[in-house]
């Protein structure tokens, strides 16, 4: 049996104490110890990017990190996105407005990711927006919508117009 | 930006609503399969042969059970399981049937298929236990492609199928074909051979399985396109009652034909948990799903066809060689791509003579089955290459030759015997074209870079009934849908589909399809999906037949209901019902006098609470029920896709600087989301053409067991698609919708193709093989781009 480890870690905002195995990772932590299955899990090796969080702000795969490795850390995954009444932020309605998700399973890891980019460079043109896209797999939209949605959100961040 | 379209004043159909499945997708309150928890839930993983093909001695599960967390540990011995054989109706000389045990027996046939399976109280504990299994195997010479698999004295994958064959047939000799061929002043030749492809959704496949004392039912949740046959065909492997079987399906990651097959491991959790009476969940790893999960597309073909010297088609002569790997897919079988190939094959083009062979050929390679477009892509790809070596022979434009070719007057039924419904094949190809011209990319193409443009031109049965199922001879025979919608004493309503979103907006559109029928809003409207308790029975989603046929069983139930309301109104207002009609906002009132009228809401109110007041003859509640097939051979979507690419002659890398999509899928429920699945298969058929492969060596080991090394494309690789749409209403379902799921698909790898070879015209080189290999492009430049 694998020795247990008591790890605090702070997830939207929000202290959660856990008794888990130190090879656990962040993801499972989040979706089955934590219930916050919004964040999927799509190769568990770092490439489809389906697990992305924000930790300190910045996007992360949370399927490459182990829950013990982030203790002191912020974490937000995307149920922070929405307010508590379940009415969207502005990135979400993007994505909708744009037919940016179809089935929806990648969608999270890129709303996450958009969400971390967008902070760290509001001025992003469109350009630069693809090529961070283009961090995560998603297999039903072909990516155009994805872009449009961030790309919008972004000039409407910066209009002061957002949704 | 895209601008929502709104089109047709009042009605729901037609109009790009806010998606129904956005806001919990996008609040992460979406429920797929893994994020189902039950109470004393374990967790499954398989032992997976390593060898590609062998004799098992021994499976040896004692270290297994001794692992810190593992629960149970089972072989095909210990659970004891029927098989899953999927059968046709043809002869022995066509067809050998084949079945395929939920766990290996005797022999495993490839790389990744399981041999046992084990139950441990996390996933973690489970891959340890995995790792303690001991399985021994006698090597077997593996056949790992299929010309291996043809010669003579090869080792069979399956003692009963000699020469390593599971499909054989020769259909369509037209009498006369070889003095076509003999006389015809141009015949050009195509052989091509296609890459193994994975679908791969991006929620991999999984279940969870519990047995419920209390409904004395094996509850699977599973994320499958196709619940009804899942149900079928475990109960028939665990010897149940399909009573005793409920098979549900949460929100689905994707599908595109990878999961409308029953799979051997979904069978397998669900006896897990049958004999330990405890929840068993089993979710794919990414390894598993690379390695073990249905692939396609391995396909070679050879073909030759006939021209007159202007450039028309005279004749046909095709034989098709597809790579079935390991095992034949229920319910499709190994059919799946040689029969479709073999019956359609002529495309949109007006063939006068065809002939073809098409075979399924059975190697130790992971099994196939279907996967959005089964075949289209590759026989397309080769008409499409014939076309345009005929052109390049005969000194005619690729545009012209098509021209002169393609089907105009419809119905037309065709060599292959199928009769087309109308299309705009001409008109398709014409506008595409135009805009390419008309943007300039002709201009650019002769700037002296490596551009070149290509195009396809394609159409796609999209509903598929049983009569096109039957003529396969499948054993099982799809086709049908049945749909019940109930009102409730609110008035609001609940219909329920056969059919299976896994990400085509089945909850929006089928709700469009409804309210308009029945004139509600679509916030009255519930779609029910997905659940083998609560649907009386339903065929799932592939072969984009949802809207086609799922669509519009659900507008004939509608239909019916709103007779009943129809009924009950003109016996509650003393009327005809002849003189009552259904008012558009959620009501029946008098035609001629139409202040007079009864909101649902108040039908409801008799139909459920106050039922002495309803006519004679009628009974209480409110429910219709309606079945839909499809008459002749279905209907036909089409499209023209054209590509402008530039290569690269340092790295033979290829740019798609334009692509340009033309399509026709009938009347169009909600544009947005029609350009969604455009957008999303053509960026699928991209990576056909491009990027993914399915590679292995010699002795039948996966060379792509991860995504570093399947190259599925990002944003960086997929451009922005500029789509028009053309509309020929379908003639027989409702609201005149054909299909529209896998076009892109379809139309996309052809005129990759097609571009790359203009842009190499001068260089001698044609390349028909996919994925198109960067050091093909790079070997046909050197030297005429220094």
């Amino acid at each position: 049996m694998a020795e247990i480890q008591l790890v605090e870690l702070t997830v939207n905002g929000e202290r959660r104490d856990l008794a888990i195995e130190p090879r656990r990772t962040l993801v499972d932590v989040l979706r089955h110890d934590l219930g916050l299955t919004g964040t999927h899990v799509g190769c568990e090796h770092g490439i489809c990017g389906a697990c992305t969080v924000l930790v300190d702000g910045a996007p992360v795969r949370a399927c490459l990190v182990f829950a013990a490795q982030v203790e002191d850390a912020d974490i937000r995954t995307v149920e922070s996105l929405s307010a508590p009444d379940g009415s969207l932020s502005d990135l979400q309605q993007e994505f909708s407005a744009h037919h940016g998700l179809q089935c929806g399973f990648c969608t999270p890891g890129f709303l996450m990711l958009a969400e971390g980019f967008l902070a760290e460079r509001p001025d992003a043109t469109k350009e630069e927006i693809r090529e961070v896209v283009a961090s995560n797999l998603c297999r039903c939209t072909g990516y155009q919508t994805i872009v449009e949605a961030v790309d919008t959100c972004a000039a409407r961040r910066r209009e002061g117009t957002c949704a | 930006m895209n601008e929502p379209h709104f089109r047709r004043d009042g009605a729901w159909v037609g109009a790009s609503v806010p998606r129904r499945e956005d806001p919990r997708l996008l609040a992460g309150r979406g429920r797929f399969v893994d994020d189902v928890a039950l109470p004393g839930m374990l967790h499954a993983q398989f032992v997976r042969s390593t060898v590609a093909h062998g004799r098992i001695v021994a499976v040896d599960l004692d270290e297994v059970r001794a692992v810190p967390g593992v629960v149970a540990a089972f072989s095909a011995a210990d659970l004891g399981l029927g098989d899953v054989t999927a059968l046709l109706d043809r002869p022995p000389h066509e067809f050998v049937p084949t079945s395929m045990p939920v766990l290996a027996r005797d022999k495993v046939r490839f790389v990744g298929e399981p041999v046992a399976i084990v139950v441990a109280r996390d996933p973690y504990a489970a891959e340890d236990g995995v790792e303690a299994a001991v399985v021994e195997y006698e090597d077997l010479d593996p056949v790992v492609t299929d010309t291996a698999a043809l010669a003579d004295g090869a080792p069979l994958v399956h003692a009963e199928a000699p020469r390593n064959t599971l499909v054989d047939v020769s259909l369509f000799a037209t009498e006369g074909i070889d003095e076509v061929f003999a006389e015809a002043p141009c015949v050009v030749r195509v052989r091509t051979k296609t890459g193994r492809q994975n679908a791969l959704p991006l929620e991999t496949r999984g279940v969870v399985a519990s047995w419920d004392d209390r409904d004395e039912q094996l509850h699977v949740q599973t994320n499958t396109q196709i619940p009804h046959q899942v149900r079928t065909v475990l109960a028939s492997c665990a010897g149940l009652a399909e009573k005793q079987v409920r098979v549900t399906v949460p929100d689905m990651g994707g599908g595109f034909g990878q999961k409308c097959v029953v799979g051997r491991e979904e069978i397998a959790a669900a006896a897990a948990a049958l004999r330990l009476r405890r929840p068993v969940k089993w979710i794919e790893d990414r390894r598993d799903a690379l390695t073990a999960a249905f692939l396609a597309r391995e396909q070679r073909y050879d073909v030759r066809a006939a021209f007159d010297a202007d450039g028309h088609i005279l004749g046909l002569d095709a034989d098709v060689v597809c790579d079935m790997g390991a095992y034949s897919c229920y319910p499709f079988t190994a059919g799946i791509e040689p029969l479709m190939a073999s019956a359609e094959m002529p495309s949109v083009y007006k063939v006068p003579a065809y002939r073809v062979r098409g075979r399924a050929i059975t190697t130790n390679k992971a099994p196939t089955g279907p996967y959005r477009g089964v075949s289209r892509p590759q026989y397309v790809m080769v008409m499409e290459r014939l076309m345009e070596r005929a052109a390049r022979e005969l000194g005619i434009d690729p545009v012209e030759i098509r021209r002169r070719n393609v089907i105009t007057v419809f119905p037309y039924t065709g060599v292959n015997r199928i009769t087309y419904d109308p299309g705009s094949y001409r008109e398709s190809l014409d506008l595409c074209e135009q805009v390419l011209r008309d943007e300039g990319w002709y201009d650019v193409r002769d700037s002296g870079r490596v551009i070149g443009i290509g195009y396809s031109c394609f159409s796609e049965r999209t509903g598929y009934g049983s009569g096109a199922f039957a003529q396969r001879k499948m054993r099982v025979v799809p086709g049908f849908d049945i749909s019940e919608i109930r009102m409730d004493v609110s008035g609001t309503v609940s219909a329920t589909t056969g059919t299976m979103s896994h990400g085509q907006s089945h909850e929006t559109t089928m709700a469009q399809i409804v309210a308009d029928r029945l004139g509600l809003d679509i916030a009255q409207v519930k779609i029910v999906q997905g659940d083998t308790d609560r649907i009386t029975y339903g065929w799932g989603s592939f072969a984009s037949r949802s809207i086609t046929i799922g669509g519009s069983a659900v507008a004939a139930a509608s239909e019916k209901l709103g007779d009943q309301l129809r009924e009950i109104a003109a016996h509650l207002l003393d009327a005809d019902v002849d003189g009552c009609e259904l008012d558009g906002a959620g009501g029946v009132r008098l035609r001629d006098d139409p202040a007079r009228r009864l909101s649902f809401a108040e039908l409801a109110d008799v139909a459920y609470l106050r039922a002495h007041l309803l006519p004679k003859g009628v009974g209480p509640g409110l429910s219709a029920t309606a079945s839909f097939d499809v008459p002749g051979d279905g209907t036909f979507s089409n499209a023209t896709h054209g590509v402008v690419v530039e290569l690269d002659p340092g790295t033979g890398g290829v740019e798609i600087l334009r692509y340009v999509c033309v399509e026709d899928c009938g009347v169009a429920i909600h544009p947005q989301i029609v350009e969604g699945q455009c957008r999303g298969g053509i960026a699928q058929g991209i990576a056909g053409a491009l990027f993914e492969q399915v590679t292995y060596d010699d002795a039948g080991q996966p060379l792509a067991p991860s995504l570093m090394e399947y190259k599925v494309p990002t944003a960086a690789e997929i451009p922005d698609i500029v789509i028009h749409h053309l509309e020929t209403p379908c003639a027989f379902t409702a609201n005149g919708a054909k299909g529209a799921g896998e076009g892109g698909t379809i139309g996309a790898p052809a005129a990759v193709l097609n571009a790359v070879n203009d842009a190499l015209r001068g260089t001698g080189v044609e390349l028909d093989d996919t994925p198109i290999s960067r050091e093909a492009v790079h070997r046909a430049l050197e030297g005429t781009h220094g």
